[in-house]
């Protein structure tokens, strides 16, 4: 792939981060917690976020799936069809802890490093050694 | 998108660790670049609103949960953009699980600390 292209599409979707409020972790939390749904000061916006995602997402892959090859020509490789196993309960359980302990995860991560380095490192470095202690290949 | 116009799947949890330490690395990094690059535009057009909330959080806070965040996304295969947007658009039963493990018990830990604050 063209570096060109991913550097484009890096841009657009951290500005699309920005404009969603998710390098917010006050807004991201603001979401998760759900208990403030009683006191009505949930702040359901990340939800629409996602929805929004989805809409423009899901009619893409099943597209891709159609055509059977990428718009650049390239092969669109078969997915992964692996089963439910305990990594995946596992590490989506720790994945969950942290993000609910800084509402920040992996995208808003990059962005927010390059919006505030300090104190973002903080959590960038720790987050570099997770992703490779978590998987050896 | 990314599946589409170039046959790769774009979790932003899978293509840092690849740029970290795989195969392929110069798309990866540039892509990660454009992301954090993204955040500079941000700070300076929009300024210090686009990381609200982040000088709340303690450090030793923020570097535990930087780690359980890159350890948990990478056993899961995937982040929020991952299995939270590739995933479900595809319906990958294994993002149809992940999904909600992630969601609640990122709930329940805000709500925990909630009541313990």
């Amino acid at each position: 792939m063209k570096w060109t292209h991913a550097f484009l599409a890096g841009l657009v979707f951290g500005a699309g981060l920005v404009i969603s409020g998710m390098s917010s972790p006050a807004r991201v939390l603001g979401f998760l917690d759900i208990g403030a749904i009683g006191t009505g000061h949930w702040d359901p916006r990340l939800a629409l976020v996602m929805i929004g995602a989805l809409a423009v997402a899901t009619p893409l892959f099943a597209l891709g799936r159609r055509r059977g090859q990428a718009l650049d020509g390239g092969i669109l490789p078969s997915l992964p069809t692996q089963g439910v196993d305990r990594r995946l309960i596992g590490g989506s359980v720790l994945f969950g802890l942290g993000w609910g302990l800084a509402g920040i995860c992996p995208g808003p991560a990059l962005v927010d490093l390059g919006a505030q380095p300090w104190p973002m490192l903080a959590f960038a470095l720790p987050l570099a050694i997770g992703l490779l202690l978590g998987r050896r290949d | 998108m990314l599946w589409l116009v170039h046959g790769r799947i774009a979790g932003i949890a899978g293509i840092a660790r690849v740029a970290l330490r795989g195969p392929d690395r110069d798309w990866r990094l540039a892509f990660i670049a454009g992301l954090v690059v993204a955040g500079m535009v941000a700070r300076i057009t929009v300024g210090p609103a686009v990381v609200a909330g982040l000088d709340t959080i303690p450090l030793l806070r923020l570097a535990i949960a930087g780690l359980l965040v890159g350890i948990g996304t990478s056993m899961a295969n995937g982040c929020t953009s991952g299995h939270g947007i590739c995933g479900l658009a595809r319906l990958s039963r294994r993002s149809l699980v992940a999904v909600p493990v992630f969601m609640g018990t990122a709930m329940i830990t805000v709500a925990l600390f909630k009541v313990l604050a």
